[in-house]
This record gives C-alpha cells, sequence and structure tokens, in this order.
C-alpha cells in the first residue's frame, strides 16, 4: 500500500512535505506541478504524473526521471513510443481507465474506458510495442464519492485487466492505483442531511477496497501494491479558514444578512459545498437564519444562501471549517489580496507557511508599455 | 415609534398579533424594549434605560435598536402614522 | 395482570391529511393490555397536532430537524431523558430514521431502546435501489431509473412510457404525463429532498398495502394487508379494509424471512388487471394505517415495543379479515397560551 499526495489538492510545500515526510509519493497533473514535487526533493521515480495536459518536454523530463506515467489518451501513448526510441530509455507507464461504477455522472472524459474494449486495445498497444514498460493500471472514477461499493467494483474491473496482462502476456502489473475521491467532511450542497453524519468514513473505504483485492482472482504470490491518490480525504478537515464580521444588513424582505471579510474569492469550494461557519467569541443562544456574503462587489458572492447562526456584531470572528482543499490552490487573486496562511504544529507552535500577498506580488509580473507611463490627473 | 395596542407580549417572548394571527418570539432584550415601547417611551428614554442597565456603547445600541424597530415595522407589528392620527 | 410501566418517546405526531404515523401508534400503546404508558411526543413543529392531544400524549418536546444533525439530536435526547427516563424511543418518519439508527448504541447506553432495521436492511431497500432489491428477492418491481439532472428528462423514453411516477428520495410521489410535468416535479422535488429523483413506469391497477413486524432473525411477528378503498388528492388511504390474500401474506414472510427484517415495515404495491403483485415501495417504519392492525387484532406497536425490550413476543397469525378504517378528520380546540409554550419553550 502506498499513498501519493495529491498536488492539485493542496501544493502549498509544507503541506506537501508533510505527507512526503509521512511516505507519500507525489502525484502531479502537469508540468508546474511535477516542478513543484522535483524542488521538494521528490525522487523522480515516487512522481506518478496523471493528467490530459503533458508537453513533450514534460513527457522528457519525466521519462528521463523514471517517473510514473499515467496514460490518458492514444496520442500520448504514440508520443512515449516515439519519444522511447528517441531517448534510447523505456518509460515506466500505467492506463488510467474510465468505466461505470454505477455512479453519476461517469468520469469518461479520462483515460480508456474499460466496458468498450479502448482499456484492452490500448493495453495491447502497449505491450505489443515492447518499447514502454506497463507497470500499473489507474483509475480515478469520481470526486467526493459518496457510495464506496464504487470502489470495489473499480477494484475488480482493474484487477480484470491486470489478470488478462497476466494470462496473455505473462507480465505481472506492479501496482492498481485506484485514484482519490474520498470524501471529507463536509457537506455537498443539496444534501438532506450533514455530510459530518452520512459521508462513508476511511474505514469503510478501506474495508470495501481491500476486500475487494483480497477476493479478486489476483495470483497471492504477485499481488499488486495498491495506490491511492487521497488528498481532500487526508487534508480538508485540517484547513480552518479565519474571519471577521463586517457589517450586517436587513434585505429587502427582512432576511438578516452578514457580510464577511472572506469571500468566494478565497473558499472556492463554497461553490459546492455548505461549509461550517460558527463564531469564534462567545454568543448568545439566540439565533437567526442568515444568508452570508463575503467582501467582493459581486453578486455571486455569497458564501451560505442560509444558515442560523447568533446575531454576530462588526468586528467578531468567524471559523470557517473543513476548508483544506482545494481552497490554497484555486483561491483567485480578485479584487482584493489573499492573506497568509499558518500551519500549527504537533506543540501547538505556529509556522507562517505563506505569506501575504502585496500590491508588488501581483503587479511584480506586469508590464507597462512605454506610451503609457505617463498620466495626467493631478 | 409606538406598538400597536393590541399587541400582546409575554415574558416568555412570544408576541401575539390579534388581528393578523401571527406569533414571533424575541430575546429578553427584544422584551424589555417592546414593553418600554407599549409604555408609550421614546427613544432616548429607552436608550437611557437600556444603558444605565448594560455595559454597552451607545452606537451598538443605536446599530441593534434600528435594526429592531425596522423588523417591528416589517411585521406590522408599529403604528403606522395614519392610525396615530385617528 | 399488573401491567409494566413503560415511559414511551414517540415521533410524527403530525395527524395531518399526510399523516405521520405517531398519533396512532400512541393509541395503539394506550391499548396494551401488558404496558402501562406514559408518551413523550417529539416534535420538530408547533403546529403538529399530537403536540395538544393531552389525553393521548403526556409530554411533548420540540426536537431538532434531522439537518441539524446526530450531534444537536442526541444532546436534545440527553436533556430530555434526563427529565423523563425514556424506556423505549419509536421514530415514525423516514428522513429521521438514519440519524436515529446512527445514534442506536449511544441511545442504548442512556438506556433508551429501540426496534430499528439495520443499516444494510435500510438501504437495500431505498426506492433507489429498488430494481436490486427486486432481482434479488425475486419480486417483481415497475422499471425505474434514478436522475441526477433535467437533461434526462427528454432521453426516458423509449425506456418508459408515459405517465411515470416522479419520486423523491425520502419523500413525495407525482404522476407525469409528459416530459414538461417530469420537469416541474423533478424541481419541487429537488429543492425540498436533493437529488437523485426517481422515475418509475407507472403501473395501472389498483393499490395494495402490507403493515408488518419482524423480529430480525427472520421471524414475522404480525402482518396485514389492506386495500385502500379511497384515496386522497395525496394518494394517502382514506379508508381501507383488512383481506385475507394468502399471496400478499407469503410474500411477506419470505421477504421477512430472507432480508431478517428488523422492526415495523410497510409494502406498497399495485395489483394488475393480470392480477400480478408489483412491489412500488418498502417504508423502513410502521405506516399511519397502524390501527387498523390493532382494530383487526394485531397490536403491532406492543410487540415492537416488547421485541424492543427485549421481552418475548407469541407471532400473531390471525386477524379479522373485513375490518375496515375510515379515517377523519378533527377540530382540536387549543389555547394560545399552549402554542406560546410549545413554541418559546420546546415543550408542552
Amino acid at each position: 500500500m502506498q499513498f501519493a499526495w495529491s498536488y492539485k489538492t493542496n501544493y502549498l510545500n509544507a503541506v506537501c512535505n508533510i505527507f512526503h515526510q509521512e511516505g507519500s509519493w507525489a502525484e502531479v497533473v502537469s508540468g508546474f506541478e511535477y516542478d513543484k514535487a522535483i524542488d521538494n526533493g521528490v525522487a523522480g521515480s515516487k512522481i506518478i504524473f496523471n493528467g490530459p495536459n503533458k508537453s513533450e518536454e514534460d513527457l522528457k523530463k519525466a521519462i528521463k526521471n523514471d517517473s510514473l506515467i499515467h496514460i490518458d489518451h492514444l496520442e500520448e501513448l504514440y508520443s512515449l513510443i516515439f519519444l522511447a526510441e528517441e531517448l534510447k530509455k523505456r518509460p515506466k507507464v500505467a492506463i488510467r481507465v474510465n468505466m461505470d461504477t454505477g455512479i453519476y455522472p461517469m468520469w469518461d472524459r479520462f483515460g480508456f474506458n474499460y466496458e468498450n474494449g479502448q482499456a484492452w486495445d490500448a493495453l495491447n498497444k502497449i505491450m505489443i510495442s515492447k518499447k514502454l514498460d506497463l507497470v500499473g493500471l489507474h483509475c480515478h472514477i469520481g470526486t467526493f464519492m459518496l457510495s464506496p461499493n464504487a470502489y470495489a467494483i473499480a477494484a475488480f474491473k482493474l484487477t480484470d485487466l491486470a489478470i488478462n496482462i497476466e494470462k496473455k502476456y505473462s507480465h505481472y502489473i506492479k501496482y492498481i492505483d485506484l485514484g482519490g475521491g474520498f470524501a471529507s467532511k463536509n457537506t455537498l450542497k443539496g444534501s438532506f442531511l450533514p455530510g459530518i453524519d452520512t459521508n462513508p468514513s476511511i474505514d469503510e473505504y478501506a474495508e470495501v477496497i481491500s476486500s475487494a483485492l483480497i477476493n479478486s482472482a489476483l495470483n497471492p504470490e504477485h499481488l499488486p501494491t495498491l495506490i491511492l491518490e487521497s488528498g481532500r480525504a487526508l487534508i480538508d478537515d485540517a484547513g480552518y479558514l479565519l474571519g471577521s464580521v463586517i457589517a450586517n444588513k436587513r434585505l429587502s424582505a427582512g432576511k438578516r444578512a452578514t457580510i464577511l471579510d472572506f469571500g468566494v474569492n478565497l473558499l472556492f469550494t463554497s461553490f459546492w459545498y455548505e461549509h461550517k461557519i460558527t463564531p469564534a467569541q462567545e454568543f448568545t443562544h439566540y439565533s437567526e437564519d442568515t444568508v452570508l456574503y463575503g467582501p467582493l462587489c459581486m453578486n455571486i458572492d455569497v458564501i451560505r444562501e442560509n444558515i442560523n447562526l447568533p446575531l454576530l456584531n462588526k468586528g467578531d470572528q468567524v471559523v470557517a471549517h473543513c476548508v483544506g482543499a482545494y481552497n490554497v490552490t484555486q483561491w483567485m487573486q480578485f479584487i482584493t489580496l489573499r492573506p497568509k496562511i499558518v500551519l500549527i504544529d504537533l506543540d501547538e507552535k505556529v509556522h507562517i507557511i505563506k505569506d501575504n500577498e502585496t500590491n508588488q506580488t501581483m503587479v511584480s509580473l506586469e508590464k507597462l508599455p512605454e506610451h503609457l507611463k505617463k498620466i495626467d490627473l493631478k | 415609534m409606538k406598538i400597536k395596542k393590541n399587541i400582546a407580549i409575554s415574558d416568555s417572548g412570544f408576541i401575539f398579533n390579534p388581528s393578523t394571527g401571527e406569533s414571533f418570539t424575541v430575546n429578553p432584550i427584544g422584551v424589555e424594549i417592546i414593553t418600554l415601547l407599549k409604555e408609550d417611551k421614546v427613544k432616548e428614554d429607552i436608550k437611557k434605560q437600556i444603558l444605565d442597565k448594560y455595559q454597552t456603547e451607545d452606537i451598538v445600541f443605536e446599530k441593534d435598536y434600528y435594526d429592531f424597530v425596522g423588523m417591528l415595522n416589517h411585521y406590522h407589528l408599529a403604528e403606522t402614522n395614519e392610525e396615530e392620527e385617528s | 395482570m399488573k401491567k409494566k410501566k413503560v415511559n414511551i418517546a414517540v415521533t410524527g405526531l403530525n395527524a395531518t391529511d399526510n399523516p405521520g404515523p405517531g398519533v396512532p401508534v400512541i393509541r395503539a400503546l394506550h391499548d396494551s393490555e401488558f404496558f402501562d404508558v406514559r408518551i413523550i411526543g417529539l416534535s420538530y413543529e408547533s403546529l403538529e397536532p399530537g403536540i395538544y392531544m393531552h389525553d393521548l400524549v403526556d409530554k411533548t418536546y420540540q426536537i431538532p430537524y434531522p439537518s441539524a444533525g446526530k450531534e444537536s439530536l442526541l444532546q436534545r435526547l440527553e436533556y430530555i431523558n434526563g427529565i423523563e427516563k425514556i424506556d423505549v424511543l419509536i421514530p415514525n418518519f423516514d428522513a429521521e430514521l438514519y440519524s436515529f439508527m446512527k445514534l442506536e448504541n449511544e441511545l442504548k447506553y442512556m438506556g433508551i431502546h429501540t426496534f430499528l432495521p439495520t443499516f444494510d436492511q435500510f438501504e437495500e431497500r431505498h426506492k433507489i435501489n429498488l430494481s436490486e432489491f427486486g432481482k434479488k428477492y425475486k419480486i417483481k418491481v415497475p422499471f425505474a431509473k434514478a436522475i441526477n439532472s433535467i437533461h434526462e428528462i427528454y432521453s426516458l423514453t423509449p425506456e418508459f412510457t408515459y405517465p411515470v411516477v416522479v419520486k423523491g428520495k425520502y419523500y413525495d410521489a407525482y404522476i407525469a404525463y409528459n416530459p414538461e410535468q417530469v420537469l416541474t416535479h423533478f424541481n419541487k422535488i429537488a429543492s425540498k429532498w436533493g437529488t437523485p429523483i426517481i422515475i418509475q413506469q407507472f403501473i395501472y391497477g389498483s393499490e395494495y398495502n402490507v403493515i408488518a413486524l419482524g423480529d430480525g432473525k427472520g421471524n414475522t411477528i404480525g402482518a396485514v394487508p389492506m386495500r385502500k378503498q379511497f384515496i386522497t388528492d395525496k394518494g394517502k388511504a382514506w379508508a381501507g379494509i383488512a383481506i385475507d390474500e394468502k399471496e400478499l401474506l407469503k410474500m411477506t414472510t419470505r421477504l421477512i424471512k430472507n432480508t431478517k427484517w428488523r422492526g415495523g415495515m410497510e409494502l406498497e404495491l399495485m395489483k394488475t388487471q393480470e392480477n400480478e403483485y408489483y412491489l412500488l415501495e418498502i417504508n423502513p417504519r410502521i405506516p399511519a394505517w397502524v390501527y387498523l392492525a390493532v382494530g383487526a387484532g394485531q397490536n403491532l406497536p406492543e410487540a415492537l415495543v416488547k421485541l424492543a425490550l427485549g421481552i418475548e413476543v407469541e407471532p400473531y397469525t390471525t386477524f379479522n379479515v373485513g375490518k375496515m378504517f375510515i379515517r377523519y378528520s378533527y377540530d382540536l380546540i387549543v389555547d394560545l397560551s399552549e402554542f406560546e409554550q410549545i413554541s418559546t419553550y420546546g415543550e408542552l
């Protein structure tokens, strides 16, 4: 069993290195993320390179470093065969397989389909080419999966491919990578019950996956390593966003509205989660239904459409929970600057792991044409 | 600002509007303010009384009072001017 | 015989035109020859009629909505139990069952017994899984599909022929005769209960229901089939008759045997012109017409309380065929002070 830290979930170096220190490999989906992993000191052979957009330069680097390249489409497969000849090196590859696991929506845009035989065709092309070293099989069946059983179906379909490869080519697959998609304790919008009550625990996923693999027809002498690319399930619940109340107002229909100093610019995930928001100081037990707005001068800047909160005053502080995943990678520099991030270690020591943005950080890449340098508004 | 004569409020904070059948609940400070309003106290008296009794600032009282009275108006619990005249 | 004193908490006090089972369950418990019951009502809203039926309900407490999460529910129940010493709790809403099932062990630790289906039983019979369920237990079910998006509506044909039934995850079912109606119902249900929405082939026929109680070991403690005689515009039975239909009883006992069903259940079936039964839904709780079973000789709520307390129960094998229930509405006269009491203090 091997974890690979999903960089896109949260690629602050301090966070990546927490997981690398714990033994996690790196899972990256772009040249930018790949270089970040290398800079963090991850050995090339411990980087899994996923995604539909790997440039030729990216692929060359990955081949030279013995990284695990997960092929997304045929164009990439042919490029790899070509580059293998050019570099005189056998790239280590896996294919990404998409499949029906009974989950809606079915993710069929990445990789090769299992049911219609695309995946099996691609595997044959790899084996027959003899140019590529087929080391693994990969899938990533969806995001925020609330039904653990889908992983059992995925495990079954990947092992089926592994067994057929073994039968036809006497070649043993070294690993099966079931990707990620495990739910955190957040509540998806539109859910009737809170996520903390209903979302499957890690134990439930583990139980389903391990029994599916143990009960499969895989040769126990050559059991492949199980790789998981968990990101959100490991970091979401560890992240908090601290903010304060800017103002309160009444909307035309009498509903209470509270404006906070963070909005969708910082809390991108509020587009799909109903984040838990709690006051950070003593409060009364009298509460009121409130809409929580962010500070942007944009109508879409809504953190919670409706939340029952004690009455907050200007300057009161609030905490948004479960924000560790997909925010510090997707947040936007829009209208205002982004705040610093701190890490609290096991001894409760506080470390700044990213500083406040300044105007200088934002304009440092800008260039002003000569004729626009002078303005006269004195 | 006056509360309609027929509005009943109990110590529990339960407000009943007998002419519409609507009911509301308010917190203890709301009970105090409505009781004072029903005694025809004007805003300055109410402010003095609340500021004497509780440790709070002028501006906080202003904001909260404005919001609260706004809600009383919104739910038609306050006298409108015409009614006052009649 | 001296009756055994028990404190029983019951939800579902909404005896409205789409009634919850709470009030009839309470009536059944008061009829018991075995128990002397004190009834603690648990309500969500201040206008649930059961709250004001003081001859049936001794004390009512408001509890938080399931959407507030099981932690707030547990805290509230701890408070109530501190006063009332609840022996048995009978939840009666589909939407709240999940939370109570999750709290089963905590409740037991507090001395509160329940008798609920297991998570596997609860999930397996879920509307979304009904097709699989039918296959597994060899019961005919209407063709159905869960859809998540309105874009799927226009491609429902030719898999389906109109009319179809549009159903919510927990509640609500509407008949739709064309895609536009499906769209309307989809939006209405999705905004209330979320997606997926279940599209079920409409089956023509007459409606039959079965109430049953399983002991969790595969035995049927009681079962009464009923034919709806009068149906309200919400599709609820306003009158029904206990019938002697061996096939339905056989189906029920087989189902309970194979699933080892634990707790009360209701099977909703449609009988076609060809005399075939299609299972439309399994409700994992006692239905609102339970008092017909009591009137016909099977006090299933009493039996459920015994099972919850670990008291041996002799299964019911007969009932009075031809007993009918005719529902009526009744206007309770209530003082404002009572409404104030429950709305402001959450207790009455």
